[in-house]
């Protein structure tokens, strides 16, 4: 036993418990660096308009309202497109982007398949049939949140009956709950068709919603989101240790006392939740669950304890700025067209450049 | 003797109608290495899954250091029991030391960090493994050999008392095979008891304590190697011959395979071999089991071939070692090659000693030289080895150890065959001997 044996011994210790600290400090720091990106986003973003309003009034608006102390010169016609015309928006766009990237992320470890998305096991097609339904059927309910309602009931009703069709004797195979979610949206892709055959003068409305858009948001489509997306985006924090896990294979992580069932279970229905809850007050907006996720692993690594979090953040700047684009040009086009147009062909870059080979 | 490790009484594992173990029962002393050897799909894998709780039993209970698995957490049982599973390749971008920190998944609580204890059994896994040197690489740049030890470290960062290992060899070369085998021998010192499923007999022979024979679902023998590894029980276990031998490298007791003719059955003729030096053991231990009637001489007493050929109940002439072969020894000899249709001289080594054997050779009435080595490398007759072994070329069929089963096959088939002539054989030393 040398002197340097004794040393080098230190030094591995050393660099054990720096490297969990590394984790929370590249967590910390990259959280903080994206929060920053995002209120810039979202102060551009809140300025950009048909009457266009500088940054530094959007600032002192949006200070103003939170903490109301009258400190600064405004004109109430400027707070009121900010605060209640163009901010309901930005925070809408901003949750569902928070919400779309974070169970991306969730869904591609979960599947370990790069093409995994939010809806991956039906959300989306679910909560589709249920948002036509009620657009198209005579069925006159107080009007309100029965659109969101029904799209997000159906929407996790759909997540349900594929996880029931692929579990056999308390077993899901993940290659099993990915096939059946396939089969499933396939089956309601055709009952969407259907249904818009039968649209009648609605087919316009039905279509605008398919696309997924953003338009005409109000303070009370974000507290649905508010009261949801974050608390379960916490939840899902606490497991990312067993998503790095089960990165492994689910041999291994049963091997090393992962309760894989019971976990895929709580991952599941968590990153259903939020992506029904994005769905059903947004439409389907495609590509950021995908796109997002690819992208931070490319910048923070595989680590789901820095990338679900960073994810998430992304994800909601893309969000907001998309949106700010969709709405900002002659004629306003849903956001999901933005997200598409611009998502794909970036994505396509990273592929040819072999950056997205694997997760 | 050492207390019990593990110990599985009455235990069935079904898939569906198909029962993959059939109420094993068996008892691990701890601080030992055991092999798990069997046929493909005899179901090692599936004990391995079943001891680390992974695949729930349908009938029977396993204790491990006394506690039966099916009652403790899933935790709980992997600070029992780790596992190695068999290389399958990874496809993300994990460095060396999360992968292995992974492994303290068991003790960790959701809500808490990483406390130094775990660093510790970190660092020492990373030792102990050999892959303290990489910690900061990514696995997706390792090769198969250094992925195993990582995964390795893994499981030994869970300190358990038992460690299974699925084929931990499968996916090495030689020189790893044998790394790996080693580490883990060293890991009894540390008080573990290790399970490994191995498909390598002579690996298992050599590195484990224990070996159990798993054949359709059932243990059929337990036991240190020597008493396991049986010509009776391999050939039960893997339907083939096999040959159970010392290994003089390793001291451990070896086996070999051989390979069976389909067409071997109905074979009549009779063979002699001319051997020496154990050149002869290869080719009787084939022909046997080609299905031809063997003798052999003339050898010496207590050499390889003498005991190859007692061994397999072959007639077989000898001289004391280092005599010469009489007159009266040529004579016996010639009417042993008389009585055979086909006369077989190995590759051997051509001396004054053995001079006689080969004149007799000439008495054959079908005559088969093995060559695997010029003559001019295996005589030591000088020029009356070279004039009496091309008088026998001229005549012989030529061939070499590896094809010598073929070319007797198709001489006593009867099949026309070109024999050799002598343009064919070029003197290694002077053609103008011949």
């Amino acid at each position: 036993m040398s002197r340097t044996t004794v040393y080098n011994k230190c030094l591995a210790d050393e660099n054990l418990i720096v490297d969990d600290v590394t984790v929370h400090t590249r967590t910390t720091a990259w959280s903080a660096a994206l929060s920053g990106l995002l209120m810039i986003t979202v102060i551009a973003s809140a300025g950009i308009g048909p009457v266009a309003i500088p940054p530094v009034t959007v600032t002192y608006i949006l200070i103003d309202s939170v903490i109301p102390l009258h400190a600064y010169p405004i004109e109430q016609p400027l707070r009121t497109i900010v605060i209640d015309i163009r901010l309901p928006r930005i925070v809408l766009a901003g949750l569902v982007g928070f919400a779309l990237a974070s169970a991306g992320t969730v869904m591609q470890g979960f599947f370990r398949n790069p093409m995994a998305d939010p809806s991956i096991i039906g959300v989306s097609s679910g909560a589709a049939v249920g948002a036509v339904a009620t657009i198209i059927l005579p069925l006159s309910l107080p009007v309100g949140v029965e659109l969101q309602g029904a799209a997000f009931i159906t929407a996790l009703l759909t997540a349900f009956a594929v996880y029931l069709i692929a579990t056999r004797n308390g077993e899901t195979p993940t290659a099993t709950l990915l096939l059946a979610g396939v089969a499933v949206q396939t089956f309601l892709g055709a009952v969407i068709s259907f249904m818009l055959l039968f649209s009648g003068k609605s087919l316009r409305r039905v279509v605008y919603w398919l696309m997924g858009h953003l338009g005409g948001t109000t303070w009370t489509d974000v507290e649905a989101a508010i009261l949801i997306v974050p608390p379960v985006f916490a939840g899902l924090l606490f497991y990312t240790h067993e998503l790095n896990v089960l990165l492994l294979g689910e041999k291994d992580a049963s091997a090393i006392g992962v309760e894989v069932e019971r976990t895929k279970r709580i991952l599941l229905t968590a990153a259903s939740i939020i992506t029904a809850t994005a769905v059903a007050v947004t439409g389907v907006i495609g590509f950021v669950g995908l796109i997002v996720p690819h992208v931070m692993r490319l910048l923070v690594g595989p680590d789901h304890r820095i990338l679900l979090p960073t994810s998430a953040l992304a994800g909601a700047s893309f969000l907001v700025a998309t949106d700010t684009l969709a709405r900002s040009g002659a004629v306003e086009v849903p956001v999901g067209i933005v997200t598409a147009a611009l998502g794909a062909p970036f994505f396509l870059y990273l592929l040819r450049r072999q950056e997205v080979t694997r997760l | 003797m050492s207390s019990t490790c593990v110990e599985i009484q009455d235990l069935s594992v079904r898939f569906g109608d198909v029962t993959v173990l059939d109420s094993i029962d068996w008892e691990v002393p701890e601080r030992k290495f055991i092999g798990l050897v069997g046929p493909n799909g005899a179901g090692k894998t599936t004990l391995l899954r079943t001891l680390n709780g992974t695949l729930a039993a349908h009938t029977g209970e396993i204790r491990i250091n006394d506690r039966a698995i099916s009652e403790l957490t899933s935790k709980a049982v992997s600070r029992t029991v780790a596992t190695v599973h068999q290389d399958t390749g990874v496809a993300f971008d994990f460095d060396v030391e999360t992968i292995v920190e992974m492994g303290r998944t068991p003790y960790r609580n959701r809500f808490g960090g990483f406390d130094t204890e775990d660093a510790a059994a970190v660092e020492q896994a990373l030792a102990r493994a050999n892959v303290a040197q990489f910690t900061q690489r990514s696995v997706t740049t390792l090769s198969g050999g250094e992925r195993q030890r990582v995964m390795l470290a893994r499981a030994l960062a869970q300190e358990t008392p038992l460690l299974l290992l699925d084929e931990p060899t499968a996916s090495l070369d030689i020189h790893h095979q044998v790394r790996t085998l080693q580490l883990v021998r060293e890991l009894l010192v540390e008080g573990k008891t290790v399970i490994a499923a191995i498909h390598d007999l002579n690996l298992a022979s050599q590195y484990c304590d224990l070996l159990a024979v798993i054949v359709s679902g059932e243990i059929i023998a337990f036991g240190p190697p020597r008493s396991v590894l049986t010509e009776s029980i391999v050939e039960q276990a893997f339907d083939a011959t096999a040959v159970v031998f010392d290994d003089p490298v390793t001291g451990s007791v070896s086996v070999r395979t051989l390979a069976s003719d389909p067409s071997s059955c109905e074979r009549d003729a009779h063979i002699h071999v001319i051997g020496g030096g154990g050149a002869a053991t290869p080719l009787l231990y084939d022909l046997q089991m080609a299905g031809y009637t063997l003798s052999c001489g003339v050898v010496q007493t207590g050499g390889r071939d003498a005991e190859t050929a007692h061994r397999l109940d072959i007639p077989v002439q000898t001289v004391d070692p280092y005599a010469s072969v009489s007159v009266s020894d040529k004579e016996m000899a010639e009417s042993m090659i008389c009585d055979a249709d086909c006369t077989i001289i190995a590759d051997i080594n051509i001396a004054e000693g053995n001079i006689k054997t080969i004149e007799a050779a000439a008495k054959s009435n079908q005559l088969i030289l093995v060559e695997d080595r010029p003559l001019s490398e295996r005589n030591d007759a000088g020029k009356k080895g070279e004039r009496l072994y091309g008088s026998l070329h001229s005549r012989a069929e030529i061939t070499t150890l590896r094809d010598a089963r073929q070319t007797l096959n198709s001489l006593t088939a009867g099949s026309p065959q070109n024999h050799n002539t002598l343009s064919g054989y070029q003197s290694p030393s002077s053609s103008d001997s011949i």
